[in-house]
């Protein structure tokens, strides 16, 4: 098995995949956004409750690949307690990690776990996959929208 | 298990396809998409590149040498393609860019007569393409759509349809050979009960003209849809089979040249069949490469080809009926050679993804086959399809490759 494949399932991902972390419905949610990614099925339900402009809770249920799962654990742990504007910030600096856009080695330190999903970079077919989640919660706490896609 | 042995040399027709000899992630393709799109042989492909090289020309325009070849060409296609599926005239075939329009052609044109009174059948096993258009077609009409139930088995449930069937129905449109679960349908009965009530039927060929021996006449359907690219031919074109009184009763689909007989201010009157559906220049040279694919088809016979993909299928399912926690979808008695399965807790993704990294090409997703899913309550599967040119090794590959994805996601 090649390198580039070994390192984008790394340990962190198999493991959000198999036991996802805040993956439940959450009673009432102060935002429900519906994650879709039409090509291939993927299908998340993003749950934010927030405190002011701070993210107190953030959850998800669906079902997808392991990428997309693994993504949106990761994610609801990293954002719960970032504020709106941090969501935005984490939100883009994501989708430029994840498109090869920005080298995973120069924002280390602040993207943290998110840096598991740098090896998407190597992969295009599989950057919808990762970001289906943060596409769901940036629209979440952005608009009105029920509905996020990764075409937009 | 012993391999049984092919009805003709597969290694020597592997050479026929560039595409094959290649790696892939540093290992040999396995292609096992065939039912996505088929490869080319050479003599598709050149005939392409020939057509542009020597005899480029519009057809039916001209009475320059160029014109007058390319027509003779293109026009000996249509021949080719009438006999090879029983047509009887190549009046009959309409040339189109491919299934999905040659169903949205009979949808537009054939449907524009349809009223709240009518009802048309279709199956939970249609691809999108012979879905979506008879929605469009509920949605300006008001007409009724109907469903066929799919069994345990994967089949149509025909008791079912039989309840269906009324008066009412207009049209029956119905997948030969489905693109998911392999099952063939058993279109002869389905023409004969809905011509019963006075309805016609739509065969959505596809995935059949490539693997088994058609005869639409002996069928008897009215309309039958199929691609050149599903049967080695190019991409972009395909062609709308229907029965002669249907074609000269119905309006055009497009306007534009080619289609007309006189056109003044006052009104135009229409060309005779099939030019009538044809507006526009068609795609000359995708035609000629069908006609050159329907000859490397009669040259191996496609009685051959249909064994050869019968042994590879067969083969495929026993032995990946013995991997632990693998699901195949569908077991219909009477099958195609496409297989679609699911790994226990691995997304099809994540295994396509795994495959594409040993060289080996599947397709994972709903197969533009959304209510068939949500039928077998699954959001997607994976699928490989066999052809001539795959083989039992290659089979033996991706189940190999298959046992490897399994430690590797649940390890
Ligand atoms: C059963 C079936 N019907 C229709 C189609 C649509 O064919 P095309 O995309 O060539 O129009 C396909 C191929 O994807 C198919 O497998």
């Amino acid at each position: 098995m090649n390198e580039e494949f070994q390192d984008l399932y790394r340990e962190i991902i198999l493991d959000h995949n198999k036991s996802p972390r805040n993956c439940r419905t959450m009673e009432n949610p102060d935002r429900v956004v519906q994650g879709k990614n039409p090509l291939c099925g993927d299908n998340y339900k993003v749950y934010v409750k927030l405190d002011g402009d701070t993210v107190s809770d953030v959850s998800f249920e669906g079902s997808g690949c392991a990428i997309s799962k693994a993504s949106a654990s990761v994610m609801t742990e990293f954002l719960k307690g970032k504020s709106i504007d941090e969501v935005e910030k984490f939100f883009n600096l994501f989708h430029e990690m994840v498109t090869g856009k920005l080298d995973v080695d120069d924002c280390f330190d602040e993207v943290g776990k998110l840096a598991a999903f740098a090896g998407v970079a190597e992969f295009p077919v599989r950057v919808k996959c990762a970001t289906l989640a943060w596409h769901a919660v940036h629209t979440a706490v952005t608009s009105e929208e029920a509905e996020a896609s990764t075409e937009s | 298990m012993t391999t049984p042995k092919a009805p003709f040399d597969v290694q020597k027709i592997r050479k026929d396809f560039p595409v094959l000899n290649q790696t892939v992630n540093k290992q040999p393709l396995v292609y096992l998409d065939t039912t996505a799109t088929s490869q080319k042989p050479y003599s598709v492909i050149e005939s392409v590149s020939n057509y542009y090289i020597n005899d480029n020309a519009n057809v039916h325009r001209g009475i320059h040498s160029l014109a007058a070849r390319s027509t003779k060409k293109y026009e000996n296609s249509r021949q080719k393609i009438a006999d090879f599926i029983g047509a009887g005239s190549s009046r009959n075939i309409i040339f189109t860019r491919g299934t999905t329009e040659a169903i949205n052609l009979v949808a537009t044109s054939f449907g524009s007569t349809f009223t709240a009174e009518d009802e048309i059948i279709v199956s939970l096993m249609e691809h999108h393409s012979n879905f979506v258009p008879w929605q469009l077609l509920s949605e300006r009409t008001g007409c009724k759509l109907k469903f066929i139930q799919i069994t345990e088995n994967g089949e149509l449930d025909m008791n079912q349809f039989d309840l269906l069937l009324t008066e009412k129905t207009k049209l029956v449109a119905v997948v030969h050979i489905s693109n998911v679960l392999g099952t063939v349908n058993p279109i002869e009965e389905i023409v004969a009960k809905s011509h019963n009530v006075g309805a016609k039927v739509l065969i959505d060929g596809a995935q059949s003209v490539p693997h088994v021996k058609v005869d639409v006449q002996k069928i008897d359907c009215d309309f039958f849809a199929f691609s050149a690219h599903k049967m080695m031919g190019p991409t972009g074109i395909g062609a709308l089979y229907a029965k002669e009184e249907l074609l000269k009763a119905m309006p055009p689909y497009h306007g534009g040249g080619e289609m007309i007989h006189t056109v003044t201010k006052e009104g135009t009157t229409w060309a005779d069949i099939p030019y009538k559906f044809e507006a526009g220049t068609p795609n000359i040279a995708g035609v000629i490469g069908w006609g050159v694919a329907i000859d490397y088809i009669n040259q191996i016979g496609i009685d051959k080809i249909h064994d050869y993909s019968d042994m590879l299928t067969r083969y495929a399912i026993e032995k990946l009926s013995t991997i632990d926690g693998l699901t195949i979808y569908g077991n219909a008695k009477n099958r195609g050679a496409a297989v679609s399965f699911n790994l226990k807790d691995v997304h099809p993704h994540d295994v396509s993804h795994f495959l594409d990294q040993k060289g080996i090409a599947v397709r994972a997703g709903h197969h533009c086959a959304q209510p068939l899913m949500t039928e077998l309550k699954v959001d997607a599967t994976n699928r490989a399809s066999f052809y001539i040119y795959n083989t039992f090794e290659e089979v033996d590959k991706l189940v190999e490759a298959l046992k490897e994805v399994k430690a590797f996601f649940t390890f």
